[in-house]
């Protein structure tokens, strides 16, 4: 039971000319191999940021990494060499991208493009790459013809399935998948969520998979991590999130989604928004938007506790020990 | 619904907070920019006081004190006629700045008619009035300025008017542009879906919003058009005698350039001096007026 | 519901038409709808559907190529812009982007007001500035963000604005073309809540257009779902998604993530992409990805929408050609 990424105490800060902006604070994050994680969060939460931690690709400046080890594999990411990082990435770990219209290059071919990954990374000569990247389009339910068409030629679900088989190309062991479908129309994600999850099965790549829309999580993923302004407040196994949310955000997260099946009248939002990231309150980040907020959660932070095998929750209400609710009132 | 005093009070009021605080906040924490300001500010000084900095008269000569080298009574030195070059130097700020503002003034006003009207209404009038613009680009610039003021006559307001509308097309061109991407945002639409006529979504939220490229693309090309007027003074084309403007005084110099350079590097330096403060301003104002700048 | 009340907005044979380099591009084609005052109509589809190009169409500001449009009884398909003047006030949009539909150097106060200067409402300054305040109060945007400007607000903050500006004028229809789309999850339920609550209290008539299904079924009195151009289903809410008829509204519904595990999920994967609306050839527009296909006749002849069952239309040769009300399934 080895695990493929392991995160420990990552702290990411953005030093603009306007304040310090704690972008992650202190974040403890592990994947086993084969194994999807949804992280989910909102804008700000400061998902993509970690993302590129892993990668190395954050833009330094203004980001200065703080703190932290990202091991993969058992080797620490963040105290590798330039060009070990280029090894790894596109190769090991590979990342996709929102937005489909940018994430390729306009004046390339598509299978020029996925070809470029592949001879990169091994020792094959440019056409035989070519010739692997026709078939990865193949793969990902494209005909391999169209290798020589450029990316306006496709629409945006087969563009992202084109940015799917250039992360899949060299087979990494990881896939960083940051909101792949929230650009696309939900019959084209039906489509392109089923590709991810037959590639992941038959290619047993482990997946990180960033959304805000818990319906996807649902789906696809194993474990999910909830983040919430920087930090992680609550993770688990997919059960254990779904049936048994315990931090106050999660809970308001699934209250405040309007429901297919129910006939609520109004929705409960979750009241006012995520604090300003350079100006992080003291105490819990939560406490001002939190229902059950109690004395002491505006002063003194809480630590992540596991309540439960494998369920963390970072939150006053929970004892730790006993996996008990402070406040009693369950 | 009862409001109480306070309400009422606080109801009755609105201070228009302009943007211009915000501007001038992010401009000062540039230090290049500030330093564009600063060497401006030194050039309006000058043009000011230009009159009352020297005892030297800019235009008499005095034949006794021929290209004296510079010292402590004469800072630049004097010229071929005897004259204080320093105090010329002065007065010529006046004529650089004032053509630099009048010829961008001809030419913004200009260009924002035309690319306005381009811009906005798109369709044929777009298409008459942008190729004649591509005409007027083509032809080579000075060839342009030589021609108006042969036309008009030799002098520095025709010498003004010259460069003003040679560069009318460069301005048509950005404000069309600008024009181009705005005409299709949302916040037009919702005014038009408010009922605002055409005149008011032009001058309300289009020349607003347009105004950023076009007061940097002023700014730098006043620096511009303070060379192009050296340039054409070089030639004899400019003003006359014994107006004390630069690029007349670079080239009379010119035929001492051996043994008096100081004819010419004075001159010469208050160019350079000029264009590198515009140019510093320029991008400065860039830098402050647009709100989306990364750090 | 609203069976009594009169119909405020119509469309009949409605067609926007777009001419481009490659032809000419059916964004709205023949939709024929009502909406009836005091109601909520529900507009899905998938992007490049056209339904943006019928909201605003709908309000004028995109002009017709063909059909008509009646607001309160009034054809308003030709009127010049001078015209629509009275209609402007009584009509409103909100936008979807709460980054691009405000413009960034007017100040919130000023955006808000806008619509009232245009409108020349108030004579007199004080009245004015109390109504916009009074606007701010009432979409739950503290009055120290008078001064602010766009780019130093939340996503949630510049739509509260941009809502204040479309009930300035007190309006009895406005068009919500994806409102909350661009918003948070938390900040979506908030702006909804309040969209929910200005109806209630205003009773105001929407038509919102969204490609989310769930934020439509909360909102919608009915929903009309378009394909291309076309209203291929029109039904009430609780109808459509209990017993959807048309292939197309089944997959649309079947491929929304459902946020329960252990859920039941039958999906249906549409093959390959949406086709051209450039110059369409004759016949069922969704033929081509189609799981029940009924052959020959899909291909030919363009389905037009009916009423196959009180208050449900749909446009598919599937019902209309066996008459009956319950579909045979193929799947």
């Amino acid at each position: 039971m080895s695990k493929l990424l392991e995160i420990k105490n990552l702290t990411v800060h953005y030093e603009t000319v306007d304040g310090v902006i704690h972008a992650v604070e202190g974040l403890n994050l592990s994947l086993e191999k084969g194994q999807t994680l949804g992280l989910v969060g909102e804008t700000g939460a400061g998902k993509t940021t970690t993302m590129k931690a892993i990668m190395r690709i954050l833009p330094e400046p203004p980001a200065k990494l703080k703190s932290g080890e990202i091991f993969f594999a058992g080797e620490d990411l963040l105290k590798k060499t330039v060009s070990e990082m280029r090894k790894i990435r596109g190769k090991r770990i590979s990342m996709i991208f929102q937005d489909p219209m940018t994430s390729l290059n306009p004046i390339m071919t598509v299978g020029h493009q996925i070809a470029e990954v592949i001879h990169i990374h091994n020792n094959i000569s440019k056409r035989d790459a070519e010739v692997e990247a026709a078939k990865m389009l193949e793969t990902v339910g494209i005909k391999a013809e169209r290798a020589n068409d450029y990316p306006h030629q496709f629409s945006g679900g087969m563009k992202q399935r084109v940015v799917i088989a250039m992360a899949l190309a060299c087979n990494p062991d990881l896939l960083i998948a940051d909101e792949p479908t929230t650009a696309l129309d939900v019959t084209i994600q039906a489509q392109v969520l089923e590709l991810m999850r037959l590639l992941k099965v038959q290619r047993e790549t482990a997946m990180i998979l960033i959304t805000h829309d818990l319906g996807i999580v649902a789906e696809t993923c194993d474990s999910v991590a909830i983040m919430y302004a920087g930090e992680i407040v609550e993770k688990g196994s997919l059960s254990d999130i779904f049936n048994d949310a315990r931090h106050p955000y999660t809970k308001g997260l699934f209250a405040c989604i309007p429901d297919l099946f129910s006939e609520a009248e109004m929705l409960t939002p979750i009241p006012g928004q995520m604090p300003d990231p350079s100006e992080l309150p003291a105490g819990c980040n939560f406490c001002s938007r939190c229902a059950y907020a109690m004395e002491g959660c505006g002063s003194r932070d809480p630590a992540m506790r596991e309540i439960a095998p494998g369920h963390f929750v970072k939150c006053h209400r929970w004892t730790g020990e006993t996996g008990k609710d402070v406040l009693d009132d369950e | 619904m009862k409001e109480n005093n306070m309400q009422k009070q606080e109801a009755l009021t609105y201070k228009h907070r302009g943007q211009g605080a915000e501007i001038w906040r992010r401009f000062r924490k540039s230090k290049t920019a500030m330093l564009g300001l600063f060497m401006l500010l030194v050039l309006v000084f000058l043009a000011i006081f230009a009159d009352v900095l020297t005892p030297y008269d800019a235009t008499k000569s005095d034949a006794a004190n021929r290209m004296l080298q510079p010292s402590a009574e004469h800072l630049f030195g004097t010229d071929e006629l005897g004259r204080d070059i320093f105090t010329r130097i002065a007065m010529g700020t006046r004529i650089s700045l004032t053509v630099g503002l009048v010829s961008v003034t001809i030419s913004a006003v200009g260009g924002i008619i035309l690319g306005s009207i381009a811009g906005y209404y798109g369709g044929k009038v777009d298409t008459i009035i942008m190729r004649f613009v591509d005409i007027w680009m083509a032809i080579p610039s000075l060839l342009l300025n030589i021609t108006i003021v042969a036309v008009l006559g030799v002098g520095l307001e025709n010498v003004m008017i010259a460069i003003g509308i040679s560069n009318i097309p460069g301005y048509c061109r950005t404000i069309r542009a600008s024009i181009m991407s705005i005409k299709g945002s949302e916040y037009i639409e919702a005014a038009k879906a408010s009922g605002a006529s055409d005149a008011r979504i032009i001058l309300s939220h289009i020349i607003p919003n347009s105004l950023a490229p076009l007061i940097v693309q002023a700014t730098l090309r006043m620096g511009a058009s303070i060379l192009i007027c050296a340039s054409m003074s070089f030639m004899g084309l400019g003003v006359v005698p014994p107006t004390p403007e630069w690029g007349a005084m670079l080239s009379t110099g010119r035929s001492f350039l051996r043994d008096h350079p100081h004819l010419c590097t004075f001159p010469g330096g208050a160019i350079m001096y000029t264009v590198l403060a515009m140019n510093l301003l320029g991008d400065g104002i860039r830098d402050a007026l647009d709100p989306k700048l990364k750090n | 519901m609203n069976d009594s009340h009169e119909i405020l907005l119509e469309m009949k044979g409605l067609k926007t038409f777009f001419p481009t380099k490659a032809g000419l591009l059916h964004a709205v084609d023949d939709v024929n709808i009502f909406i009836r005052r005091g109601e909520t109509l529900g507009l899905v589809g998938e992007s490049g559907c056209g339904k943006s190009t019928l909201g605003r169409t709908a309000i004028r500001l995109l002009n017709a190529t063909e059909g008509q449009i009646f607001f309160e009884g009034e054809d308003i398909t030709r009127l010049t812009s001078k015209q629509l003047r009275h209609i402007r006030k009584k009509v409103q949009i909100v936008f979807q982007d709460p980054y691009a539909s405000l413009d960034g150097r007017k100040s919130v106060f000023e955006s808000i007001g806008e619509p009232l200067r245009i409108q020349k409402t108030f004579s007199d300054r004080q009245s004015y500035i109390r109504r916009v305040y009074e606007l701010m109060d009432t979409v739950g945007l503290a009055r120290r963000f008078a001064n602010a400007y766009p780019h130093e607000l939340d996503g949630g903050r510049r739509q509260r604005v941009g809502i204040a500006r479309a009930i300035a004028t007190n309006p009895v229809f406005m068009v919500l073309d994806e409102p909350v789309s661009a918003l948070d999850v938390s900040i979506q339920a908030q702006i909804l809540n309040l969209l929910m609550q200005l109806q209630r209290d205003y009773s105001f008539t929407y038509l919102f257009i969204s490609h989310d299904l769930s934020v439509v079924k909360h909102i919608s009195d009915r929903i009309a779902v378009m394909y291309l151009g076309r209203i291929v289903e029109l039904a009430d809410y609780r109808e459509l998604f209990s017993d959807p008829l048309h292939p197309y509204t089944k997959a649309l519904l079947s491929a929304v993530p459902i946020p329960k595990i252990d859920a039941e999920r039958k999906r249906i994967i549409l093959e390959g992409d949406v086709t051209s609306p450039i110059d369409p050839k004759p016949g069922c527009r969704f033929a081509g990805r189609c799981q029940n296909c009924c052959g020959s006749v899909c291909y030919s002849e363009t389905p037009e929408i009916q009423e196959v069952v009180p208050g449900h239309f749909v446009a598919c040769h599937l019902h209309t050609m066996s008459g009956k009300k319950k579909e045979q399934e193929g799947t």
